[in-house]
């Protein structure tokens, strides 16, 4: 009678699951005429729901206001707006590459990160073609990079930029003082020209404050150097232009490798793998009194899954040792399986548009791609209370600017997954030492085959 | 509302009367032939459709794809046994193996016992009878994920209970999620406390069949309360303990929600797979990886292994109480 409850009791926690997200994704069809399939445009009788879903922790992709902003004004197109979880290689773009190749399941408007637009751009059939819509004569809005990385290769235009990283350094400006270090964010950043100075001041650190460990795990600095690495060795990471592995070959894999297993074995790191809750706690805890911090990242810390309102003003925003970088930046495209992509890729024109970008840049603190939004007086000057009035604009527009775009793989994503995973087991005692080097190269060829 | 099942006592029912002989008029045939002969069948049917669709076919499909090598995003083609030569060289693949045996057993052995022994203080009369049966049947009741989470802060490295607990006896912080065996430990609690309860009602259900004047006999022959548990609610309890354990071995081998909920719902289980389950080993290749083909020969493996571990429970239990 009960025969297998357990195994029931999983499938039917995995049917509500999916059942759940699907009718999420489904959304749209609930108000739809149905007869628009074809990509004509539809004389809706109702309102045509269009699903955007996105994936980040915090405030994600810092939609929220904008999002409530068109739905005030639109009565016609509501957004239905989606944030599917906080991690995009284990989770959301998984299940996202699954519902494209079903062809159900999907939103009409998705957020891709960098990490996943080798694939994307390698399945032309998954999208629309946003050429269609007229979104061609967007060109000049973005840098070059970023606009043809949302082309496939046969020219056709799917994606259109939202955010890029950028790069700086996050600190507590409160436990600096404390440690007896400058506080101010311009001499902090002349404490540590380099990653070995940034040693250094972690280690005076330690010395004077003994319940706050330096760096937060190995992850977060692992990809902030990987960027800047992969920058002076001609801009791949770990595939080169043709899609073959060079995890082993690429010396940037190997020195932000090194520097991760440097940083722990020196005992500067709290052990927390990011975007986990752990990290999260370890934030509202301070645990840690550094993040590496592209623009995305002021959100994660700011929200209230993050450090959260009770330490606004605590945290500030330094130049990161190094130099500068880009980790991140993600797009928007429309899945072919949309039912309504007209209105999807208004909403698309909409959301990568300047007014939607300067408001997400506001909210939430993510560098806008679009040129016009990073030179709109509202984001150049702009402070940011949180992080104690810190000129975000200032900082990350010039870093935008001189952007090195980095190159990445079809495989990316899973080749990323499993290297965290390691660089996350030395630093937690699972993988010695003297092995770490050995499995990442390992586990990485395992994930790309 | 009582626990009550007659299993063990069969009532002699009189002779079912025998079936009358219907003669078949022209015209009503179809009806009776519907009534008598389809009847029985298209009322059992649902099942057997549901089984098909949902047993049956899943498991051909996955036999039949376990022979390619088949990506989700790119090719479909035939390697007829390579998945399964290179499953049986994989070492995360026995690591995972691994891994679930060990949570198999250090979860299973302790429950059964215990589940037994609350069973045996349950099946006494007291007051609130009702209640405090029903109560052990609560931790059932609870979503997995609320467990997890509740587990997960219990067991947490720098803010956890149990590593709190432990500081006052002098030991060093533990990383639960880092370690092997913490780690296999706090996963078990996890299973042991939602499922204990559930196994000690079987348990209950099963004592409730044996005769009374066995233990009256017992009692006057002088035998122990003790001696009456061992030589008497044991071995009689054997059709149960054979049902529970063959329960427990399967829901034990396929486990899956806990480890995963454990790790935020990364089915790597742990930085270093410390704890990734089998399941979680074939969900990753197969829904993370898209190696659709590896992670189907993954899982007739894990059905092999099932059937294993199965029969020998099985051979193991009809040997308790030591008597044939």
């Amino acid at each position: 009678m009960i025969d297998n409850s357990r195994r029931g009791k999983l499938l039917a926690v995995a049917a509500v699951a999916a059942l759940a997200l699907g009718a999420a994704a489904c959304g749209s069809d609930d108000t739809g005429t149905g007869a628009a399939a074809g990509g004509g445009s539809s004389a809706a009788a109702g309102p045509v729901t269009v699903t955007l879903q996105t994936f980040g922790g915090g405030k994600n992709f810092g939609y929220k206001e904008a999002v409530d902003k068109w739905n005030a004004e639109h009565k016609d197109i509501q957004i239905k707006y989606d944030n599917l979880t906080d991690q995009f290689e284990q989770v959301y773009w998984p299940q996202m590459i699954q519902w494209l190749q079903s062809g159900a399941g999907a939103g009409d408007v998705v957020g891709i990160d960098e990490g996943g637009m080798g694939l994307a751009k390698a399945h032309p059939e998954w999208w629309a073609d946003l050429g269609e819509f007229g979104l061609q004569n967007r060109k000049a809005d973005f840098a070059a990079w970023k606009w043809e990385n949302g082309v496939t290769a046969d020219g056709k235009l799917f994606g259109l930029g939202t955010d890029v990283g950028g790069m700086s350094l996050c600190y507590r400006r409160d436990l600096f003082e404390k440690a007896g270090l400058p506080a101010d964010r311009d001499e902090v950043s002349k404490l540590w020209p380099t990653w070995d100075d940034f040693i250094q001041v972690a280690h005076k650190f330690q010395d004077k404050i003994k319940d706050t460990k330096f760096v937060d795990g190995t992850n977060t600095l692992y990809n902030v150097v990987l960027v800047q690495e992969a920058a002076k060795n001609g801009n791949v990471s770990y595939f080169d232009k043709d899609n073959n592995l060079i995890v082993d070959k690429n010396p940037a894999v190997k020195t932000a490798y090194d520097f991760a297993q440097k940083i722990s074995q020196e005992g500067l790191t709290a052990k927390l793998r990011n975007f986990t809750p752990e990290w999260n706690t370890g934030m509202k805890k301070s645990q840690f009194a550094t993040l590496g911090c592209p623009s995305w990242m002021l959100g994660a810390v700011s929200g209230d899954g993050g450090a959260g309102p009770d330490f606004k003003g605590k945290w500030d925003v330094a130049a990161v040792p190094g130099g500068g970088g880009n980790w991140g930046g993600s797009w928007l495209a429309v899945p072919k399986q949309s039912k309504h992509p007209k209105e999807a890729a208004q909403v698309l024109d909409y959301l990568t548009g300047k007014d939607a970008e300067v408001s997400v840049f506001n909210y939430a603190g993510n560098m806008p791609s679009n040129i016009q939004a990073q030179q709109d007086p509202a984001v150049q000057g702009a402070k940011n209370e949180y992080f104690n009035d810190a000129p975000v604009g200032d900082i990350f527009a010039k870093s935008a600017a001189a952007l090195q775009p980095v190159f990445l793989g079809v495989k990316h994503a899973q080749v990323k997954n499993a290297i965290e995973s390691v660089v996350s087991a030395i630093d937690d005692g699972s993988v010695p030492y003297a092995n770490g080097w050995k499995k990442l190269v390992d586990d990485a060829v395992k994930a790309a085959g | 509302m009582s626990l009550h099942v007659d299993a063990g006592h069969p009532t002699r029912a009189p002779m079912p009367p025998s079936r009358r002989h219907v003669r078949p008029r022209p015209g009503r045939s179809f009806m009776t032939w519907l009534d008598l002969k389809a009847a029985p069948y298209l009322l059992v049917s649902p099942y057997y459709l549901l089984f098909l669709v949902f047993g049956l076919f899943p498991l051909a499909f996955t036999l039949y794809y376990s022979f390619f090598d088949y990506d989700l995003t790119g090719t479909v083609e035939w390697t007829g046994l390579g998945n399964f030569t290179a499953l049986l060289d994989d070492a995360a693949f026995w690591r995972a193996v691994v891994n679930t045996l060990a949570m198999f057993v250090i979860a299973t052995v302790p429950q059964i016992l215990l589940a037994l022994l609350l069973a045996n203080a349950l099946n006494k009369r007291f007051k609130l009878q009702l209640f405090v049966r029903l109560g052990v049947l609560l931790p059932l009741v609870t979503s997995v994920v609320a467990v997890a989470v509740v587990f997960t802060q219990l067991y947490g490295r720098d803010w956890g209970v149990v590593n709190w607990v432990l500081g006052w006896f002098g030991a060093d912080p533990i990383d639960w999620k880092a370690e092997r065996l913490p780690s296999w430990l706090a996963i078990a609690t996890m299973i042991d406390w939602r499922w204990t309860g559930y196994n000690a009602i079987i348990f209950l259900a099963g004592m409730q069949t044996i005769p009374k004047d066995l233990y009256e006999a017992a009692s006057i022959d002088g035998a122990s309360r003790r001696r009456q548990f061992w030589q008497i609610t044991v071995p009689m309890l054997r059709p149960t303990m054979i049902f529970v354990v063959l329960n427990s071995t399967i829901g034990g081998l396929t486990l899956f929600s806990e480890p995963t909920t454990f790790y935020n719902g990364n089915v790597h289980g742990g930085t270093n797979s410390q704890f990734q389950t089998v399941s979680m080993f074939i969900f990753e290749q197969g829904f993370r990886e898209f190696d659709y083909g590896y992670a189907s020969a993954a899982a007739w493996l894990l059905f092999l292994l099932i059937l294993i571990g199965s029969a020998i429970n099985f051979l193991l239990i009809r040997r308790i109480g030591g008597n044939k």
